[in-house]
């Protein structure tokens, strides 16, 4: 009898769920403050959010970020400031997704998307340029690159961790909006990690190991 | 020809093909054989140099379960793997004994750089870490991230299943002269100084 209590627990594991999550097929969800592919923001109007002041590529540690502001042009500008980023680069090979950028941008132009499965095959690739960077004119949701994998809703989390951190790290001026419009979304809500956010949001902390609907 | 049990009388074989047969057939080419064993059967050699190697354990244990794709088995000997996933940060001096074990790898293999510090040095970029595995070894498809998540690292070994099945990465290293864009010269021949004239002393 020795030699089928030594199975038991091999016996009592084979009739559970499994935990496994296959990814191809089905991804695990993402917490609400996920560090992932970063997004360039823009108003509801359409102009773009970066004013190109630099502060998000002087603030990198890894110094992945490039950026070079220049002036509007008068008759058709592409930020309602006074300056905009005409050229803005990250590379991706460097990032460390620590989301200090979207802490410095004084404009939340810059915020991070939830998406986290990308590769590439070339180095060329993970230098992301500013028109990849941008949000679509059109629609406001990211763009999907070939070599990303994005499934259908995920483009609307692009900005969650601001949205769900407390405005300048003070603790009382939680569940307050203090952050402009997007195109495509309009002014959000505060996510679920402020006090006063949503209080079930689509997108929840829920990351238990048991959350995967694998085959049972 | 005589008649083989299970397959039939193959005497017209010559003149009619594969038709006159009982059976069907599925025909394939053996380059395209080869290409999808390899693809599924593509076992890692562990790498492991930083906290990335943490995240490679995660995505071979049961949660996200790397036995899907036939490459549960980790190989602690390179002659005995296929890939190899270099995670974490690579010093300089860490960088001959990589080499070395890439060298040991029986062909074909292939190399993931798995996070941003095997890739380019990431946030350290200064004299002790090299600044891109790939100066050292071929990288075939770079992970982002630090660490890369379990399903980036899915990400960027799905990405190589596709390409060795593809064949894109053979045609690669043809173009790449096999490894690194590192090109050995053979040594020019030393021209001799003056012509050996024999029995003139």
């Amino acid at each position: 009898m020795g030699y089928f209590r030594g199975f038991a627990v091999t016996f009592k594991k084979m009739f559970e769920r499994r935990v496994t999550t296959s990814y191809p097929e089905q991804k695990r969800d993402k917490p609400a403050r996920l560090h992932g592919r970063h997004v360039l923001n823009r108003y509801e109007d359409g102009m773009e959010k970066c004013i190109g002041c630099e502060l998000c590529a002087g603030v990198c540690p890894a110094n992945c970020i490039y950026v070079r502001g220049a002036d509007n042009p008068p008759d058709d500008p592409v930020s309602p400031g006074e300056r905009y980023g005409f050229v803005y680069e990250i590379n991706y090979l460097r990032c460390i997704h620590c989301d200090l950028c979207v802490e410095a941008c004084p404009t939340e132009a810059i915020t991070e998307s939830k998406l986290f499965e990308f590769s590439f095959t070339n180095r060329s690739d993970a230098v992301y340029t500013k028109d990849e960077l941008v949000v679509d004119a059109s629609t406001g949701r990211p763009q999907h690159l070939p070599w990303e994998d994005w499934r259908p809703g995920e483009d609307e989390h692009t900005s969650a961790w601001m949205r769900a951190t407390s405005p300048s790290g003070d603790a009382t001026y939680t569940g307050r909006v203090s952050w402009s419009g997007e195109l495509g979304h309009g002014v959000r809500a505060p996510e679920v990690g402020q006090a006063g956010g949503a209080a079930a949001s689509d997108d929840g902390p829920d990351d238990g190991p048991d959350d995967g609907e694998g085959p049972a | 020809m005589p008649r083989i049990p299970g397959i039939g009388d193959t005497s017209a074989i010559l003149d009619d093909g594969l038709e006159g047969l009982e059976h069907n057939f599925v025909t394939a080419r053996v380059e395209d054989l080869v290409k999808w064993s390899r693809a599924r059967s593509c076992w890692p050699a562990t790498f492991g140099l930083a906290c990335c190697a943490i995240e490679m354990m995660a995505t071979g244990a049961a949660h996200y379960d790397l036995a899907r794709y036939g490459m549960e088995v980790f190989r602690a000997s390179p002659r005995q793997a296929d890939l190899m996933i270099v995670a974490g940060r690579v010093s300089q001096k860490m960088a001959p004994i990589l080499r070395q074990i890439y060298d040991q790898m029986m062909e074909p293999k292939w190399v993931i750089s798995m996070g941003v510090c095997a890739s380019s040095g990431g946030m350290f970029n200064n004299y002790a870490i090299v600044q891109g595995v790939d100066q050292v070894v071929p990288v075939d498809v770079y992970a982002p991230g630090c660490p890369p998540g379990p399903e980036t690292l899915m990400h960027a070994i799905l990405t190589l299943h596709g390409n060795i099945q593809s064949g894109e990465l053979t045609r690669r290293r043809e173009a790449n002269a096999g490894g690194a864009a590192i090109h050995v010269e053979p040594p020019a021949p030393v021209p001799s100084a003056q012509p050996v004239e024999l029995g003139s002393r």
